[in-house]
């Protein structure tokens, strides 16, 4: 097969002239995050099972005198976040309609719903009665629902990103919105990474 | 005859793209979105560091040539130690292995243009400098001192402001890592030639698939730890402080979940070059390809599950030893699969017997040895009594000295022609190897003894009566530190005045071979389609591939089109 093709000269400069024919570069990049999520995933896991062995390990957990959680503020807040995934799930059907103003409207409140997240999150730093370094409970406490905050803060200004882009018409559309779909899935990892931390840091006794 | 220099066939000029031998130099200090300027930047930072890292091991054999501390204070040997391995490590293995070979040979070997993310890859080698110079820098305020593991509650109480700057080092360094695997797995899974499936890949790429996985699964594990041992030592926590209620074996789990797959990020790039640079001067097919193959996942989804033999005197419960000490020992297995099919690609070759395969050959041996004393060392009784003692020290530099570096300086050799348009100066390769293998010798084997006999590691003095041994490690030390200055010169030299390379100077049938020496921009005149398997040397079909040189992908291409 190779000795005929190269007896055929009229083969080699045919794809000599159409050698710039083809410079498309396709487009991998939601593969790229899907993957790079999976780093992300491994920094959590490895935070949680550094928790987990704390507790296993440890004579009383929490220890001796860390107060009760509240479980009514971080509830409401596991709700709304839960929600937000949905909500967000629409800007995409949307975008995939053409329907940019349902983008913007969708991720608007996606948006709305993040803020309340983290302004909840906040209040309840605020309000509890022990501190970044009372014990090995509160200091994981903080760091593990402090290091998943920065992340919905990540994903926040990403959604404004994607909403402030949406107002250049033309921007997105039903075949370009990379950016809308990028989102939604660190949006949705968030979410999942709290479910997981919800469980692990109110409600396993 | 010791290589092949074959002419340029005829047909080259209609290769239109500038070479890039007529690019700036400056090309190297900017943004550059190329795959091979990047690797390139790679192979030479890092070789940069390797240096630093090699006049740093240099002042810890001065200090140990005797058994006193003479030569430098206590505080500032722990700072030495500390600092070489986190720069030969962080610094020189891991980013020449994966940054500098990955990025400059995996487009080329699929027939891409280039990484999936070109920008993304920039990024990535953008934060080495920052990440070394930092590191250096601490020397300024006091070097960190706990050793490159870093151990807490050590770490939290010596030279803290070091300690500090260490963690931002390996934490910019290992978040550049990240980015580049997530690259590397990209670009392997998407971007491959027509015709080219999975399992018709070049083995480096096999081996660049399992490294990827590897760095993406444990690296952020092991910033989770350092972010936790940031907040001790800066706010006062106490995750790993057992003062405050902490748990610093957490710290050791965490640690070694990362740091020992370390090990196979930093050999199985090794493993899967060598695949490539045998059988090109062997001139034979490489033997076992799928077991070659499957063994860089098997040794790379086991990697995973061995990192408690690093803790076997941490108090780790007898039931947990058994379970980590079987699994390191299977690691043998697929490693001795690797092994046993490269020496039957070597077994009745016609060997080139030049700089690029002798260093190859060279990996072979000592990386044999040092295979061998890891699982000595998998065996609890065994390492229990050599644990923190010169045994380990020689192991880990016969695995990632005679395992990595010799592969790196093969594969050097190996992919000059390809990378500079010149050929390496020969004589000069031989003599390099020579003494490289004679000073590594020397440096090393006799630290086997001193383990054995009981000599600690990580102390600046010791029992005069390990003087002799010590004093030869020293000299061995400093023949090797001699041994860099012919390839340095070489390979200058060689950049401006040697021998201008053919493209295909081996006979390779790899398609990095089949596109002029430099690569031009976006590496193919036209995407080339797989139509010979990488390792087919010794048939008709390989010569006439060879002989057609560039022209080959066009042809293909063609062929593809009609």
């Amino acid at each position: 097969m190779q000795s005929s093709a190269l007896d055929n000269q009229t083969a080699v400069y045919h794809a000599a002239e159409t050698a710039h024919g083809h410079h498309g570069h396709p487009d991998h990049r939601i593969f790229g995050i899907i993957v790079f999520l999976i780093a992300e995933a491994m920094i959590f896991l490895g935070l949680f099972s550094a928790y987990l062995t704390f507790r296993a390990v440890a004579p009383t957990w929490p220890p001796e005198g860390t107060p009760e959680l509240e479980l009514l503020l971080p509830g409401v807040n596991t709700i709304i976040l839960i929600g937000s995934s949905f909500v967000i799930h629409n800007a995409d059907t949307a975008i995939k309609k053409n329907d940019v103003k349902g983008l913007q409207l969708w991720f608007g409140i996606t948006a709305a719903m993040g803020a309340i997240f983290l302004v909840g999150q906040l209040y309840e730093y605020f309000h509890l009665e022990f501190g970044l370094t009372t014990n090995l409970f509160a200091s994981t406490f903080y760091v593990l629902t402090g290091f998943h905050g920065l992340h919905v803060l990540f994903g926040l200004v990403l959604i404004l990103a994607v909403l402030w882009r949406s107002l250049k018409s033309g921007h997105y559309s039903n075949t370009s919105h990379f950016g809308v779909e990028a989102a939604e899935i660190y949006w949705h990892f968030v979410d999942v990474v709290w479910i997981v931390l919800f469980i692990l840091l109110y409600l396993l006794k | 005859m010791t290589q092949v220099i074959q002419e340029e066939t005829g047909q080259a000029p209609i290769l239109g793209h500038t070479p890039e031998s007529k690019r700036n130099w400056r090309k190297y200090f900017t943004f550059s979105t190329d795959h091979k300027v990047i690797g390139i930047q790679y192979l030479v930072s890092s070789f940069f560091f390797y240096l630093v890292g090699g006049a740093l091991a240099t002042a810890i054999r001065t200090e140990l040539a005797t058994p006193d501390v003479d030569f430098v204070s206590r505080e500032v040997y722990n700072g030495l130690f500390t600092v070489h391995a986190t720069v030969m490590i962080f610094l020189w293995i891991v980013p020449a292995a994966t940054g500098a070979f990955g990025n400059y040979l995996i487009p080329l070997l699929i027939g891409a243009r280039d990484m999936a993310f070109p920008k993304l890859n920039a990024v990535a080698f953008w934060m080495i400098p920052p990440g070394g110079i930092l590191l250096l820098c601490s020397f300024f305020v006091g070097a960190p001192g706990a050793g490159w593991t870093s151990y807490p509650p050590l770490s939290l109480v010596v030279n803290k402001p070091g300690e500090a700057i260490w963690i931002l080092s390996v934490l910019l360094l290992g978040t550049s890592s990240i980015l580049g695997a997530v690259n590397f797995l990209v670009t392997l899974l998407k971007m491959r030639a027509p015709g080219m499936t999975l399992n018709k890949m070049p083995l480096f790429c096999w081996a660049m698939l399992a490294t990827s996985a590897l760095i993406l699964l444990s690296t952020p594990v092991l910033a989770g730890a350092l972010i936790l041992l940031a907040f001790d030592l800066i706010v006062g926590t106490a995750f790993f402080n057992p003062v405050g209620g902490g748990n610093p074996i957490v710290y050791q789990h965490m640690f070694w979940f990362y740091s020992h797959p370390a090990v196979y990020i930093m050999i199985l790039p090794i493993f899967g070059l060598i695949s490539e640079i045998l059988p090109v001067h062997a001139r034979k097919p490489i033997f076992g390809y799928k077991a070659i193959a499957y063994s860089s996942l098997a040794i790379s989804f086991l990697g995973l599950i061995v990192w408690a033999h690093h803790m076997f005197t941490s108090g780790t419960p007898p039931w947990l030893r058994m379970f980590f000490m079987i699994n390191t020992m299977i690691i043998a297995v697929p490693t001795g699969i690797k092994i046993w099919s490269w020496l039957a690609t070597l077994w009745g070759g016609k060997l080139r017997l030049n700089s690029a395969l002798l260093f190859g050959m060279g990996f072979l041996s000592m990386f044999v040895i040092g295979g061998i004393s890891g699982v000595m060392l998998a065996a609890v009784p065994f390492d229990i009594h050599v644990h923190d003692t010169y045994f380990v020290v020689a192991h880990l530099h016969y695995v990632l000295f005679g395992g990595s570096v010799f592969g790196l300086y093969a594969a050097t050799y190996h992919w000059f022609p390809k990378m500079s348009g010149r050929m390496a100066n020969e004589t000069l390769g031989r003599i390099h190897f020579a003494l490289t293998f004679i000073g590594f010798n020397l440096a090393f084997l006799p630290m086997h003894k001193l383990g054995l006999e009981g000599m600690n590691r990580r102390i600046a003095e010791y029992d005069p009566k390990f003087a002799t041994l010590n004093f030869v490690c020293t000299v061995g030390t400093y023949i090797l530190a001699v041994s860099t200055f012919p390839f340095l010169f070489n390979m200058v030299w060689s950049i401006y005045k040697g021998v201008r390379a053919p493209s295909n100077p081996w006979s390779g049938l790899t398609f990095e071979w089949l596109t002029t020496s430099p690569p031009p921009v976006e590496n193919f005149e036209v995407d080339p389609v797989l139509t010979i398997g990488p390792y087919e040397y010794g048939t008709e079909e390989a010569k006439e591939v060879v002989a057609a040189g560039p022209v080959l992908a066009m042809v293909a291409s063609g062929l593809a089109k009609a």
